[in-house]
Order: C-alpha cells, then sequence, then structure tokens
C-alpha cells in the first residue's frame, strides 16, 4: 500500500500537470481552488481525474469542504 | 437546405444551440450551448424542430449520434437559472402550468428520439447532469469518454429528474444502483457507469465522437428493419411511467422548499453548487 505522502506527491503532481499550474507552486495546504482556479466544472473534472488516476470512487459528499490537497489526499488513502 | 412542407429543415440545420447534419449516413445532432449545454426554452425549441425532422432525416440513415461539442460536457441539464427566473415572475400557478408544459415539451422529444428507427448513440463526456442524462438514457448506446461524469442532482432542490429519469434509469439498471444515484445525489464517473451497465464503452479522453462514428458505422451494416424490430422488442418506453413522473416534479415543484433550493443554487458562488 502506498503511503499518504506518495498520494499526497502524486495529486500534487497530477493536479499541476492537468491544469498547467508549475508543480513547485503547489503546497500540501494550500486551497487548491485558488491554487488552481478552477470553476466547478473544472472540480469534477479533478475529481474523475483523481478516481481514474488512484483506481478508486470518491463520492462528491465526501469531499464537500474539502479545500486543501492534505486532506484531499487522506480522503483518497482511506480509500485506496 | 431541404425543408419538410412545415418549414423545418431537415438535411442540416444550423441554430443558436445545436445542430444536425447526415454525415456517412449517420446523422449528428451536436449540442454547443455555453456554458454546458443547459436546457432552457431555446435549446427546447431547437430540439422540437430536431424532433420534428427526424421522420425525414431517418429516411436517409441508418444511426444516429447526440454529442456535445463543448469542453465542459455533454449536458449539464435543466437550465435552472431560466427556471428560477421565470418562476419568480409569474404567480405560483402560471409558474407551475409553465413548468408543466416544457416537461410535456421534452418528454416529447425525448419521447421521438428513443422511438427513433434508427439505432441511436449519445457520445457523453463531461458533466453528464440531470436532463444531460436524461437526453442520453433516451438513446440505444451511452458511450464515454475518461472524462464523462453522471448525476442525478435534482434532490437537491428537493425535486426529482423531470425529463424522464427514473423511469429510462429504471430500464437500464438494477433499482438498489437508481435509489443510490437518486438518494444520495452523488456523481459518478465512466468506469463505474459501465460496471454498473449504463455504459457500453469507455474510451480515452477526446476519443468519443470517434468511437461513436465507428459504431454508428457497424450499425448500419445490418438490416435497418430487423435493428428497428429488435429494439422495439427490447427498449418499450415506459409511457404510464414518465406521465406518473410529471405528475410528480409538478407536484414536488409547487412546494416552497422548491424555490428556496434553486435560489440556493443560482445565487451560490461555491466550487461545487452541485452538492447540497
Amino acid at each position: 500500500m502506498q503511503t499518504a505522502e506518495k498520494t499526497l506527491d502524486e495529486i500534487l503532481t497530477l493536479a499541476a500537470a492537468h491544469f498547467k499550474v508549475p508543480r513547485e507552486k503547489l503546497s500540501p495546504d494550500e486551497d487548491f481552488f485558488k491554487a488552481l482556479g478552477i470553476d466547478s466544472l473544472q472540480t469534477l473534472d479533478l475529481l474523475t481525474k483523481l478516481e481514474n488516476h488512484f483506481h478508486v470512487e470518491l463520492p462528491d459528499y465526501e469531499l464537500q469542504g474539502v479545500t486543501d490537497f492534505r486532506t484531499l489526499a487522506a480522503k483518497i488513502q482511506a480509500r485506496l | 437546405m431541404v425543408v419538410a412542407a412545415e418549414g423545418v429543415p431537415v438535411g442540416q440545420f444550423k441554430g443558436q444551440t445545436l445542430s444536425w447534419q447526415v454525415n456517412s449516413g449517420t446523422i449528428e445532432l451536436a449540442l454547443y450551448r455555453t456554458p454546458c449545454n443547459e436546457l432552457g426554452s431555446l435549446s427546447l425549441g431547437e430540439l422540437e424542430q430536431f424532433a420534428a425532422a427526424l421522420e425525414e432525416l431517418e429516411k436517409n440513415a441508418h444511426a444516429l449520434i447526440v454529442h456535445s461539442e463543448l469542453k465542459s460536457g455533454f449536458c449539464a441539464g435543466a437550465d435552472l437559472r431560466e427556471l428560477y427566473q421565470r418562476s419568480q415572475a409569474m404567480e405560483k400557478s402560471e409558474s407551475l402550468r409553465q413548468v408543466r408544459d416544457f416537461l410535456e415539451r421534452i418528454h416529447a422529444v425525448l419521447n421521438r428520439i428513443d422511438a427513433s428507427t434508427l439505432p441511436t448513440i449519445a457520445a457523453v463526456h463531461g458533466v453528464t447532469f440531470g436532463g444531460g442524462l436524461e437526453l442520453a438514457l433516451a438513446c440505444d448506446l451511452i458511450i464515454a469518454d475518461k472524462t464523462a461524469r453522471f448525476a442525478f442532482p435534482e434532490l437537491r432542490l428537493g425535486l426529482i429528474p423531470g425529463f424522464g429519469g427514473i423511469p429510462r434509469l429504471k430500464r437500464d439498471v438494477g433499482n438498489a444502483v437508481i435509489r443510490d444515484l437518486l438518494l444520495t445525489g452523488r456523481s459518478f464517473n465512466s468506469t463505474k457507469a459501465q460496471q454498473i451497465g449504463l455504459v457500453s464503452q469507455v474510451v480515452s479522453e477526446g476519443e468519443v465522437l470517434r468511437a461513436a462514428r465507428a459504431t454508428a458505422a457497424q450499425l448500419g451494416k445490418f438490416d435497418r428493419h430487423t435493428a428497428a424490430a429488435a429494439k422495439q422488442f427490447i427498449k418499450p418506453i415506459p409511457h404510464d411511467e414518465l406521465r406518473r413522473e410529471i405528475d410528480l416534479f409538478c407536484e414536488l415543484f409547487s412546494r416552497p422548499a422548491v424555490q428556496a433550493g434553486l435560489k440556493k443554487f443560482v445565487e451560490s458562488r461555491a466550487a461545487q453548487p452541485y452538492l447540497p
């Protein structure tokens, strides 16, 4: 099973690549809506990308109120 | 352009929200109303034109593909902003009458697509929510790319899907799946959609129209009368339940909670406004 740190790192790398944001500008505790500059449709896009990458199912109600990469990683880690 | 007796353009059409043309024997209905093909009165009017033209189009085609030209997705469902603004601008009884009229009209369009003598394919990507999923469900096959995301989020507004979603979903998947989608309002991806039997093929991002065209070409190899008979046999239209759905939707729509839900959604600046 992969570590939480690796999960977090993969999320940051994936988000940076998909939304064309420099990886080094993203930090784990940052608000990803602001950091990535994404709207509601792009948030769904990110959710789908994460599910496909980690091969997990993430009910969106579990992510309600989640705004930072670290908490997002913990939610995904719980389903790996 | 070929024009039918009633003045409806047949061979091809380019409107404000959608277009259609026949490409290699396949009718391609393309949606392109920004931001995500929300279905309001303008879209409905053009869909009605398409439904009126379909009988003529069917004579010279072997399949129908419905797809979106927008990156954001296939269709985000009903135009809730229009619905809210209209409901605010008139008496409750008139608002309810107009909602029922809209539902009757969209049901007529989707029933016509559902009953087409041609095999029909919804080629979906990105957001396929609410009325968008209901449009896809009217088709015989759903082909999705990996960005596709499906949901029936209507309960967040105190409503049920109103464009035939539940009866058509019941035709295709198990009741437990429907309860999950309906009662949680959660969205799910194309892999899950294929697992539950909703989607027939999942393809790479950006490949859905190509895959749909390849499938349509395959469908064109078979005798169309046999295909039409097979379709009619295996895919009956649940008219009684569709009627009951309209009644239930209208009953729920008249409740104050729905207006509050619509207001909250329309005024929301949240990044996830589709969540309750």
